[in-house]
């Protein structure tokens, strides 16, 4: 019991520390993006999709989830804004823990010794895993980009980036070469089937602004997974390797 | 180096099934989380989520 409090509390503050650094980055990066593409955002279906379901129950290659109009969650007064931003907060800080708490669970099974320095290559490795994998197959979108049908893509993405994640962790821990082989068989096999994309790419974004988007996505989520990975391999220094032997792993940092 | 060695495995043998536990709870929750802020689709969710959504790319729309 004395174990999950520690690896949940070190999951909590790894989860908003790092969440609110991301928050911070994303006001002054990805949000006011966002918010410029929404401008362009596509009011009605594309006519070949309103042609061809009119009904909206038939879901294929255009769909662009539910029809919104211009400037809809723009805000337009203080209070929008401020409730926009603080439901950004919110879910930035959740999915700081919920990653968080991943990574904490991976670093326990692996059973290796761990510290803030370590726990940033931790970091970049889930950095690798669930924002690199997936961006490159799928490039971070913006509001009112053309994309293929959601689900399709949302199983791709989860398929990268597990895919991503157990090749690593294979790479780093597996002694056995066959097992290494079919992980990172399994991370590839998402990128040769390719990714799903809309049969024409035109969305209504300016391309200057997906561009800057993918970039300011990637540089963020980078931040973000290093201070996720040191500070969850810093708390959690003491509760992998054993509480016994401490003093030993005290003196490795020393050492190097 | 050696005593270390024995002492790390010893203790690690004796919590394995605590770490098990502890590392499957951690794995139950956090894909439940996961999956509120990056996947679920209810619109409320979505569009509390939108803009975490689209600065981590997650597929959003």
């Amino acid at each position: 019991m004395d174990l999950i409090r520690r690896l949940f509390t070190a999951a909590l503050v790894a989860g908003v520390l790092s969440g609110t650094a991301a928050s911070v980055v994303q006001q002054a990066t990805t949000v006011p993006l966002i918010l410029e593409a929404e401008k362009y955002e596509v009011v009605t279906p594309p006519p070949s999709t309103a042609a061809s379901a009119p009904a909206g129950g038939h879901a294929d290659g255009h769909q662009h989830g539910p029809v919104r109009e211009i400037g809809e969650g723009v805000p337009t007064t203080l209070d929008e804004a401020v409730q926009r931003i603080g439901l950004t907060i919110a879910a930035n800080l959740i999915t700081g823990v919920a990653y968080a708490l991943l990574l904490g669970a991976a670093i326990l099974l692996a059973g290796r010794p761990v510290d803030a320095r370590r726990g940033l290559v931790w970091g970049m490795g889930g950095f690798v895993a669930v924002s690199l994998a997936p961006s490159f197959g799928l490039a971070p979108e913006l509001p009112g980009m053309a994309g293929a049908e959601l689900e399709l893509r949302q199983l791709w993405w989860l398929s990268a980036a597990a895919g991503a994640g157990v090749g690593m962790l294979a790479l780093a821990f597996a002694r056995n070469r066959l097992v290494i082989a079919v992980t990172l068989l399994a991370a590839a096999l998402p990128h040769l089937i390719g990714a799903p994309h809309p049969e024409s790419a035109e969305g209504a974004v300016p391309p200057e602004l997906a561009a800057r988007f993918v970039a300011a996505s990637l540089g963020g989520a980078a931040l973000f997974w290093a201070i996720l990975g040191s500070v969850c391999g810093w708390l959690m220094s003491g509760l992998v390797g054993a509480s016994e032997s401490r003093p030993a792993l005290r003196v490795q940092p020393g050492v190097r | 180096m050696t005593t270390h060695s024995i002492k790390t495995a010893g203790s690690a043998a004796r919590s394995a099934a605590q770490t098990a536990v502890a590392a499957f709870a951690a794995i139950l929750l956090g894909s439940f989380l996961l999956y509120g802020v990056g996947f679920a689709q209810p619109q409320q969710i979505h569009d509390a989520a939108h803009d975490a959504r689209h600065s981590f790319a997650f597929p959003c729309h």
